[in-house]
């Protein structure tokens, strides 16, 4: 369980967002949604203490992450897995060897082993037979399904998705959400998803968190969220469906 | 005071590089690639800007020593002695500010805006013992090479000048380089290169680890890293100077 509490933000004047609190239970699936600029990307990098926050703390197992050492903080963060807004692969390795990067620096497999475990990862995202490309000769839909395979070689308690689907076509989208749905029931891996995308949110999540006003404006399930008569809440989810729509 | 917060960022990265000296496993690939990058690969520009300052000098010296009772041979121990004590270090060092500082800054800038560096950590993976730790190693093992390589060709490109342009037969200016070569000299010029090789790779580390604000921002902290390299290199050299002359 990740317990977030009276989390308070800001970049030197300018407050990015302030007492933020809700937990995430082992196994669900949170959707983190906003306007743009809002702070979730700023939010998710706190889980695991990529960002330190003015005030506040996330719980993780009874510990809060900003107080571990460095060495206790690298191993909590493997336990995470990130799927970065811009993909974030490395750009000097190829495809094969940007997923093999976890494996070889955090697992005892052998090159055989690897390699299978790779080429299977590389299956799981349609990607079979890309392994030697570099990420500049992939597009943009592709470095992501490679960034998720990346995420998840290690098998992480905890999956981050920073806006998986933007900018991708609505087909691709539609995988990469099967993925998540996937991977979050069949490895039980709790995801928090970062989204724009308001038919994601319904598809896959269990439970939403809506940044507004430099707050955690609403919280609640997804069941909440389509009988919700809150104005603002209305007003994100109906121009989102008009962007669909238009 | 910004100033001050920026020293203590800045020292506080080479804390943590030099805390995981000893994770080996963690960045020995990344040395070797890095000593091919800043010494191997820096071998032909370092070899050009010895030879040819080394000419200069024997011309230019030839040039102001032209009095009669002064024996030519002194054309090469000033020469030589300038090299080794000041010139191969600190022009080849300028010179590298700009190759080595720049391809540095640039490769960490671009991986911290593209989120690289926080993908790395976020593996919980150490990128400052991953990306800057082998870069300041590599520093500091090649740049003494390197002022080696430009003393020695500095004093050829001298010889060669001397000869070519009829100021002193080559056997002339090697009696003058010997007759004032002091061990000493060589050892100052060393250290001087380590501290030089020390000051590019860390700022330019520094510069490009922090760096903020897209492709632009890569930039920026890109020229900082070059000029501020420079900069230091020229104080240090004076700082040294002062303290060991
Ligand atoms: N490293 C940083 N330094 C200074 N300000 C930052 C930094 N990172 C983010 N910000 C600021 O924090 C605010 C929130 O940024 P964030 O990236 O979290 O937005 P977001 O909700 O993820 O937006 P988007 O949907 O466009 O990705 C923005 O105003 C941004 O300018
Ligand atoms: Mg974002």
């Amino acid at each position: 369980m990740i317990e977030i509490r009276n989390l308070t933000k800001s970049f030197g004047s300018n407050l990015v967002w302030e007492d933020v609190a809700f937990d995430i239970e082992d196994g669900e699936t949170v959707a983190i949604i906003g306007r743009s600029g809002c702070g979730k990307s700023v939010l998710v990098k706190h889980l695991n203490a990529l960002m330190y926050p003015d005030s506040g703390e996330v719980v993780i197992d009874g510990k809060n992450v900003f107080d571990l050492e460095y060495v206790e903080l690298r191993k909590m963060r493997q336990r995470f897995g990130v799927l970065f807004q811009g993909s974030a692969l490395f750009d000097s390795l190829n495809t094969f060897e940007n997923i093999a990067f976890p494996l070889r620096y955090f697992s005892e497999l052998d090159e055989a082993q690897i390699k299978q475990k790779v080429e299977e990862a590389l299956e799981m995202v349609n990607l079979a037979g890309t392994g030697d490309r570099s990420p500049a000769e992939l597009s943009g839909g592709m470095r992501r399904r490679v960034a998720l395979a990346r995420a998840t070689i290690l098998q992480p308690d905890f999956l981050i998705y920073d806006e998986p689907t933007s900018g991708l076509d609505p087909q691709t989208s539609d995988e990469i959400n099967q993925l998540i749905i996937s991977m979050a029931e069949n490895l039980n891996i709790t995801s928090i998803v970062v989204t724009h995308d308001i038919h994601s949110v319904l598809k896959i999540a269990d439970r939403v968190a809506y940044l507004e006003e430099q707050k955690l404006y609403w919280h609640g399930t997804v069941e909440e969220l389509r009988k919700s008569d809150n104005k603002k809440l209305i007003d994100f989810i109906t121009a989102s469906e008009y962007q669909i729509r238009s | 005071m910004e100033a001050l917060e920026k020293l203590g960022k800045y020292s506080l990265l080479l804390y943590r590089s030099l805390r995981s000296l000893y994770e080996v496993n963690t960045y020995k690939k990344n040395l070797v690639s890095e000593l091919l990058k800043i010494g191997y690969e820096s071998v032909p520009i370092v070899l050009l800007t010895g030879v040819f300052t080394g000419a200069v000098m024997t011309i230019q010296t030839a040039y102001q020593l032209d009095i009669a009772f002064i024996p030519i041979s002194v054309i090469g121990a000033i020469t030589s002695e300038s090299l080794l004590i000041e010139l191969a270090a600190v022009i080849t060092s300028l010179v590298l500010a700009g190759k080595v500082g720049a391809r540095i800054a640039t490769e960490l800038g671009t991986m911290r805006v593209s989120e690289q560096i926080d993908a790395l950590e976020s593996m919980g993976f150490n990128s400052v013992s991953y990306l800057v730790l082998p870069r300041v190693l590599a520093g500091l093992i090649m740049f003494p090479l390197l002022y080696i390589f430009a003393s020695v060709s500095g004093i050829i490109g001298g010889v060669v000048a001397g000869y070519l342009s009829g100021a002193l037969p080559p056997a002339e200016f090697m009696s003058g380089a010997r007759e004032f070569f002091f061990p000493w000299d060589v050892t100052f010029g060393i250290l001087k290169a380590f501290v030089f090789g020390y000051v590019i790779t860390s700022v330019s580390c520094f510069k490009g680890y922090y760096a903020t604000g897209g492709a632009e921002g890569v930039g920026q902290s890109t020229t900082q890293a070059t000029v501020l390299s420079c900069i230091y290199v020229l104080l240090a050299d004076f700082v040294l100077a002062a303290v060991f002359l």
